[in-house]
């Protein structure tokens, strides 16, 4: 293929991928007279690259969309979708002309008359709905057959004969700007440039003017000139069809910017076109075209010039008397603006050079060597003290970095590059699916490597995509749940700490739980037990697992079951993550996370058993110590290690033992450190000896016989010249336990999650005390574990205590039992802790720690338990907390006993800023039968709301920081869903003021805070009253 | 000591002069081994080699040949041979094997021998099993044998990991 056509070839695609963008654009703003003009421009770039190159299909075919696009631009049809559709598939055609053009080398054979005729219809059909379809003409530009009118509006008054042209326009003072502005912009068109170098421009200015004069119908100046005869400068400057059209382009653009009106312009043009043929000589002898004729003709030839221009260099008219050069006229006022666009893009288009990709990419791992021989050099530079090569290194240095940086910055390209296919994408399918999308691109300028763009292509159409089909819901649908017709999909990409985020998030319907699990089923992924053990997050992991498809129907645009699992697939093939979040009902976001660029990676280097590994940065959260003696430790479930991080529990995975390093002693791990790494949603922690610095490296890939350790993703060599192993989150996360599917939550996450449904997992504390049957707290509700010495517990006041942390804390038995257990010398202790109060509750033996649902199945009879639930396939008993802490203040809770509930599941919702009351109050109202929904602050709550859910009765707190329960209250009665949903106050405070200042601001009930059971009252009663009510 | 570019019988792609064939040896223990020459890509003496924990026991680990990552492939192992116990650094042969370097170690590499092709023949049906596998044949030397190894075999560890 020659370098003509294959440039060529990559200059039309760039335009394509332009046009689908602004196409879409000017179907939202129809009216967009540049962006039509823009669109227009391209189209007719290709059209006349086309025909330059000799591809009379795809000329034919861009004719067809120009011509549509012409009739837009001069406001004889309206940017409809029809039209939009008609010119969207005129450049799919010329799209796969071109693949096979750049296959074969040639145009492909093929009859694109049926689309042209279709293509024509449009165009006819909104110029003027009569017109018969016209057939694609047969090549006879003067043919002198009475042309369907194309251009009517504009050939009316003329044939009526009426004013001409020129009285319409203004005269010779508008034809004089016109040329002014039409030379300033010449000049600035590289392309034509040359055939005016070392003419006089004024000459060639004063030539133009009289000509246009005389073709609209004015004082005839031009028509002494011989038409035929001067040409022959042109032709040898070799003039062809392409410099024509710009020539006229420009002239056209003049007409625009000096505001002529557009049927005037048009009638200009169609006779500007017409006497092409005559000034580029082809029609020989002619004599000058009168207004009308040329009028005619052009019409003709303007519909019809279809597959009629032999692309041939044929010269063109243009005065070309060689005369000292003048530098041009300033431009006139109107111009300005569009000349001034002109010039800054030829600028550019100046600047720029294509380079072979191939090139960028040795360059760049070359650089990526020098970069490690640097790191190398730098590193024996720092053991030598005083050395000479310090300052040249320190030069040699920043011009390292300096280099890799302008090396990779080649590679840069912005995001919008790989999003450019999406509003097309978008736009098709919400016109196939009937469905109302509204794509919006936030960050298109981030820019990231190009090979890391290439890879993300396909999984970030495969996403949007996605998001259309299955996400969005139709509008029917979307009104019926209360949100606005049109669905939203928002891209959003932005850096963050050497890593791109691209969210792509719907406002849809979210995943669909039950089919999700329905399709687990069907493929035998999980049973169903264990479907039931699994949160909902785990659950709508499994769409990442190969094969996965719910759309219920295949539909053309996905379904195919080859999705999610090649999007993390492809994602993770680049060092990247993919998370996602999901509520059913408001919609879905994928959260990408991908390096800046593949070739170097910054990776941490820690030690373990004397070995050293890398772990790539991007998966690296935090670093902790855990020392024996310090606030952090390692605590041991059985034999396996957790960290209480911030209130959180964080699995930790010990590297010595995964990597079966035994280094020769087993070190103490309570003396580590932990590397808190995040994979997906799951963070765990990874216990190594020593932690060096980050480095820079260079990942390369392992010998294919360790290729199946999943432990590693590389391996690399660093500074001191060795190599190392670079360890992969992804592999030892899946090896360490069921995590195949990531489950876990991020600390973020659990955060929000201390809404704590009760269809969600928490982590349960299973020990046994008192009877021996299998007990269990929420994790959640317990301060610390702690193992105190037997002999250091008093009796005090009829009581147990020990002095714990410069406190006495009251110790507290099981089962009311004042006998201490007499074996070991150690008494494990559940500390639970609010404000200053801490009490311990002395058990036998905790046992392990799992997450579980908590459904309290069965009620207790016995004080101190809030009832029995499945935890990890036992009956458990779970114990209120609640009750011993009242055992051991007296002033924690007022103690009354409870009475149970009877109704049915209520939803309710719980409002308490105190985590503690929120963990405490949540299995008691759902042991009473309610479904509870606990939010930490009023804004949460309000937020829900927004969000749709609903609620039978609200409990709320008083005292919260930010909004208080009583502004929460007001804004909740004042307007929307909830209004009538009755709210019960919860607080402290119950002085008679309160209860009447909580009455006012719509209150329904009031309610102490420690008088639990009373709550549970208050909520049936208030609860019976409102449905007696309705 | 680089073995490759200085082979006389370099132009000769693998087949020596006509009846004669170019072999690094090296010895394992008492018995002498032997690798075409043009497959060596080097011959390096101890190396700082970084262990690849949960790899294969035959994989002594990485190291780094100028910038090029290497896989160290424990010989003794891979014939099934007791470990060394004399305490001498091992030392390497590197090779190329479908793209990729690997390095060879074995106890000591001796001289580049041009071997006349009469020399040479097949395996004895009773060569140990594991021998057998990897090697293409044998050379009768003056006083000792040679055992030519088929480093395709040799580096094979997919196909044999159910024998190994």
């Amino acid at each position: 293929m020659d370098d003509l056509l294959s440039e060529f070839l990559t200059e039309t695609s760039e335009n394509l991928s332009v046009l689908d963008v602004e196409l879409v654009k000017l179907e939202q703003n129809p009216n967009d007279a540049e962006l039509l003009g823009n669109i227009f421009r391209l189209v007719h770039t290709v059209k006349g690259t086309c025909g330059f190159l000799g591809l009379p299909r795809l000329e034919a075919v861009a004719h067809a969309g120009e011509n549509i696009l012409g009739k837009l631009r001069e406001g004889e049809m309206v940017a409809s979708p029809e039209a939009i559709s008609a010119v969207l598939e005129c450049l799919d055609r010329i799209r796969s002309i071109m693949g096979d053009l750049e296959a074969t080398g040639s145009e492909p054979d093929g009859d694109d008359s049926e689309l042209i005729r279709r293509l024509n219809e449009t165009a006819e059909g909104g110029a003027a709905p009569a017109a018969a379809p016209k057939p694609k003409a047969a090549p006879a530009p003067a043919a002198a057959a009475p042309a369907p009118v194309a251009a009517a509006p504009a050939a009316k008054p003329a044939k009526a004969g009426g004013p001409s042209i020129y009285e319409q326009v203004g005269g010779m003072g508008t034809i004089d700007a016109v040329v002014e502005v039409m030379f300033g912009r010449i000049m600035g068109d590289l392309r034509l440039k040359p055939f005016f170098a070392g003419a006089s421009i004024d000459h060639i200015q004063g030539r133009m003017r009289d000509y246009l004069a005389k073709i609209c119908g004015g004082p005839d100046g031009f028509g002494k000139v011989d038409l035929n005869k001067p040409h022959a400068g042109a032709v040898a400057r070799g003039m062809a069809d392409e410099h024509f059209d710009a020539f006229a382009g420009h002239l056209q653009a003049a007409l625009n910017a000096l505001e002529v009106p557009a049927h005037l312009a048009a009638m200009v043009m169609a006779i500007i076109f017409a006497s092409r043929d005559e000034v580029m000589g082809r029609a020989e002898g002619g004599s000058s075209p009168t207004s009308a004729a040329a009028m005619q003709a052009a019409e003709q030839q303007v519909s019809e010039q279809v597959a009629v221009e032999t692309p041939v260099e044929t010269p063109i008219e243009v005065e070309a008397e060689p005369a000292p050069a003048k530098p041009a006229k300033a431009p006139a006022k109107a111009e300005a603006k569009s000349e001034g666009g002109e010039a800054k893009d030829s600028a550019v288009a100046n600047q720029s050079i294509r380079v072979n990709v191939e090139l960028l990419e040795n360059l760049m791992t070359m650089v990526s060597e020098l970069v490690l021989t640097r790191n190398q050099v730098l590193q024996i530079l720092r053991k030598q003290k005083d050395s000479e090569f310090a300052a040249p290194l320190q030069r040699l240095n920043h011009v390292t970095s300096e280099l890799q940086e302008g090396v990779m910055k080649t590679r840069m390209q912005p995001i919008g590059n790989a999003w450019s296919k999406l509003p097309r994408l978008v736009r098709d399918l919400s016109h196939e699916l009937k469905k109302k999308i509204d794509l919006v691109m936030i960050g298109q300028d981030t820019e990231l490597d190009r090979q890391v763009l290439e890879m993300i292509k396909d999984p970030l159409t495969h996403m949007v995509r996605n998001s259309g089909d299955h996400g969005l819901e139709g509008p029917e649908e979307r009104r019926k749940a209360g949100k606005p017709e049109t669905g939203k999909i928002t891209l959003n990409a932005y850096h963050e700490g050497g890593h791109i985020i691209i969210e792509i998030s719907d406002d849809g319907r979210g995943l669909p739980l039950e089919k999700i699990k329905a399709k687990i089923l069907q493929n035998g992924l999980a049973t169903e037990s264990e479907l039931e053990q699994m949160s909902e997050q785990q659950i709508q992991q499994y769409i990442f697992k190969a094969g996965f498809s719910t759309a219920a129907k295949v539909t053309s645009v996905s379904g195919r079951g080859v999705g999610m699992d090649v999007v993390r697939t492809n994602i993770e093939k680049i060092g990247g993550t993919v998370e996602m979040r999901s509520t059913q009902g408001k919609g879905s976001t994928f959260v990408i996370k991908i390096p800046l660029t593949l070739a170097i990676v910054s990776a941490l280097i820690v030690e373990c058993a004397q070995e050293r590994f890398a772990i790539p940065q991007i998966s690296v959260v935090e670093l902790v110590r855990a020392t024996s003696t310090g606030d952090l430790r390692v605590e041991r479930i059985k034999d396996t290690p957790v960290l209480r991080l911030r209130n959180r529990l964080l699995p930790l995975v010990s590297l010595r033992n995964l990597l079966k390093l035994d280094g020769g002693q087993q070190g103490s791990e309570d003396d580590t450190f932990i590397v808190v790494a995040q994979v997906g949603t799951y963070s765990f922690g990874i216990m190594v000896d020593r932690v060096f610095d980050t480095e820079e490296i260079v990942v390369k890939p392992v010998a294919p016989i360790l290729r199946d350790i999943e432990m590693f993703s590389g391996n690399t060599i660093l500074g001191d010249g060795s190599v190392i192993m670079i360890l992969d989150p992804n592999g030892i996360a899946s090896h360490s336990g069921q995590m195949g599917v990531s489950d876990g939550q991020s600390a973020e996450q659990m955060a929000a999650k201390s809404r704590g449904q009760s269809e969600e997992k928490v982590p349960l504390l299973l020990f046994r005390a008192g009877d021996g049957s299998p007990k269990a707290v929420p994790l959640a509700l317990v301060a610390r574990l702690e193992e105190i010495e037997r002999k250091t517990i008093e009796q005090s006041n009829g009581r147990w205590v020990v002095q714990y942390r410069g406190q006495l804390m009251p110790l507290i038995t099981m089962d009311h039992s004042q006998e201490l257990a007499a074996e070991g010398a150690r008494q494990p202790v559940l500390v639970f802790q609010d404000g200053d109060h801490s009490m311990g509750l002395m058990v036998d033996q905790i046992v392990d720690i799992v997450e579980a649902k908590l459904n309290v199945e069965l009620g207790a009879e016995i004080p101190g338990r809030i009832g029995s639930a499945v935890v990890a396939g036992q009956a458990t008993e779970i114990i209120d907390t609640g009750y011993f802490l009242r055992q051991a203040f007296a002033d924690w809770f007022g103690s009354q006993e409870r009475d149970r509930n009877v109704g049915g599941q209520k939803r309710l919702l719980l409002v308490d800023d105190s985590a503690f009351f929120r963990n405490l109050l949540a299995p008691q109202l759902s042991a009473a039968g309610f479904a509870v929904t606990a939010v930490e602050s009023p804004d949460k709550a309000l937020a829900l709301c927004e969000a749709g859910d609903e609620f039978d009765i609200i409990v709320s707190d008083i005292e919260m920081p930010g909004m208080s329960g009583f502004e929460f209250c007001e804004a909740v009665k004042r307007q929307g869903r909830w209004q009538n949903i009755p709210i019960v106050a919860l607080s402290s405070r119950a002085s008679p003021r309160d209860l009447e200042k909580g009455r006012d601001v719509g209150f329904d009930d009031y309610v102490a805070k420690y008088d639990r059971d009373g709550l549970v009252h208050t909520l049936n009663s208030t609860l019976t009253e409102m449905r007696g009510a309705a | 000591m680089s073995a490759n570019a200085a082979n006389p019988a370099e132009g000769a792609v693998a087949i020596g002069s006509e009846d004669h064939r170019d072999y690094v040896t090296m010895s394992i223990g008492d018995q002498m081994f032997g690798i075409p020459v043009l497959n060596v890509q080097d011959v390096l003496g101890s190396q700082q080699i970084t262990r690849v924990p949960l790899a294969p026991p035959e994989v002594a680990g990485s190291l780094n040949l100028r910038g090029r990552i290497v896989t160290a492939i424990d010989v003794r192992l891979r014939l099934n041979m007791p470990k060394k116990e004399d305490g001498k650094p091992p030392m390497s042969v590197v090779v190329e094997h479908d793209g990729e370097l690997y390095s060879l170690l074995v106890d000591t590499v001796g001289e580049v021998l041009s071997l006349n092709m009469k020399d040479y023949q097949r395996n004895p049906p009773t060569l140990n099993a594991r021998l057998r596998e990897f090697s293409d044949g044998i050379y009768r030397l003056n006083g000792s044998l040679l055992v030519v190894l088929s480093v395709g075999s040799l580096l094979n560890f997919g196909s044999h990991k159910d024998a190994a």
